[in-house]
This record gives structure tokens, sequence and C-alpha cells, in this order.
């Protein structure tokens, strides 16, 4: 197993940014992995566990916001990559977004 | 291993249930969930047979995590526990957490497999102090 880092950031596009639902996807999504995945704010951290629900659901972060994900195991690549197409995808939940009621 | 269980206790069934439904739209129905609210009356309150049935209806091998609101709720609660099988008994557990907020994060830490210990202490990492 390498100790390296895979790093890669993607921007929230959504319109709620991340939150409450968004939150719970990202966690879903990093628990199925075996690595550590970890998301920032800034590049230089500091990093929070995308495992933890109560942490990313404290991250708060608004649309234009730039996630950053590091991840460290044997399936570190196939983490952060699965992360950003979450964020690429804006959540699956664009149409509900798109519509109005998802603010907040 | 099946996802842990949650079952959510309020004085208000409406409370109950809208608590119960915010869970199944966020996580999803990978996790057992059940929701009981009021008393035999119709009014507010919690019921300690409709308690245990909860439990019953939200059962999985790994375990239930139990999210209670005011007093009473926690009481009823903890006699409901008393009252299970020797066998079940440890496998239920009280989690120190908002009963909305501690729902669905109890849940989405179930969502990913997590043992019932794990369940809780997520829930609980809500409240300040934790």
């Amino acid at each position: 197993m390498s100790n390296s880092f895979v790093v890669a950031s993607a921007k929230l596009t959504n319109a709620v940014g991340l939150h409450a639902r968004p939150s719970v996807k990202l966690t879903q999504l990093a628990k199925s992995f075996a690595s550590d995945l970890e998301v920032a704010l800034a590049p230089d951290g500091p990093w929070l566990d995308a495992k933890s629900p109560v942490k990313i659901m404290r991250v708060k972060a608004s649309r234009g916001t730039v996630l950053h994900f590091r991840a460290r195991g044997a399936d570190a690549a196939a983490a952060v990559a699965s992360a950003i197409q979450l964020v690429e995808r804006r959540f699956d939940e664009e149409d509900e977004a798109a519509a109005g009621n998802a603010r907040g | 291993m099946a996802n842990v269980g949650i079952v959510i206790v309020s004085h208000s069934a409406k409370v109950a249930e809208g608590a119960a439904d915010m869970v199944r739209q966020m996580v999803g129905t990978a996790v057992p969930v059940a929701h009981t609210g009021g008393n035999q009356d119709g009014g507010l309150g919690t019921d300690v047979a409709a308690i245990m049935s909860a439990i019953d209806s939200a059962w999985s091998e790994a375990g239930v995590a139990i999210l209670v609101d005011l007093g009473g709720a926690e009481t009823n609660s903890e006699m409901a526990i008393e009252m299970l099988d020797d066998d079940r008994r440890k496998r239920v557990v009280m989690c120190n957490a908002p009963i909305v907020e501690g729902a669905v994060i109890a849940a989405t830490e179930a969502s990913g497999g997590a043992p019932l210990d794990s369940v809780r202490r997520a829930a609980e990492e809500l409240s300040p102090g934790a």
C-alpha cells in the first residue's frame, strides 16, 4: 500500500452546496471505500474525515466553494475520483435544487 | 451483517413520523427505521408497548439505536429495553443526541454498515461537549 495521498478538487455547483442531503451522500460514498477519504476547504487543510456524518454536516460549504479531497489506501484513487464525480453530478439533486425548494 | 436499525421515540406522533420521513428521504432505505409517538389516547406521550413494537419492527441482528426527545420518552424507552429478551437487550442502545439530527446522523453512520457502538458515537458527536 502506498503511503502517498491521492489528491483532487472540485467546485460545488449545486444550488444548496454541501448542506444536509449532499453531506449524507458524500459520507455514504466515503464509507463505501476502504481508504481514508478526507475533505478540506483549502488545499493545505485542515482535513476532515469524509466518513464522519457530523463533521461533514458541519462544513456547510456554499455553492462556488472548492472542495479538496485526499485519500490514502488501497482504493484511494477510486475514492477520490468518486467523490469528485459526486460533486460534479451536483449530488444527483440538481432537479430538486433547480426547482428552488431545496435552498438552505 | 445487516445494518443497525433506528427507532425514533417522541412525545408527538407527528414529530416521530416526520423525523422518520427525514431519515428515509435523506439516507435511503438501507437502514431499518421505526417510529412511535403519542399515548394510547392520541395525546402527547410515549408508550412502553409501542416502543417495544417499534424496536421489533426496526430489529436488526446488528442491533438497534434509539433516539428520544424529552424525559418520559427516555424513561419509557429504558423500560422497553429492560423488558426485551436477554439476547436482544444488549444489542439496543439509547443515543444521547437531539432526536431529528441524531436520527439522520445515526442512520447515515448505520447505512455504511457501522457497528452499533459507532452509530451511537456518531449521533452523540452532535451534542456539545461530546
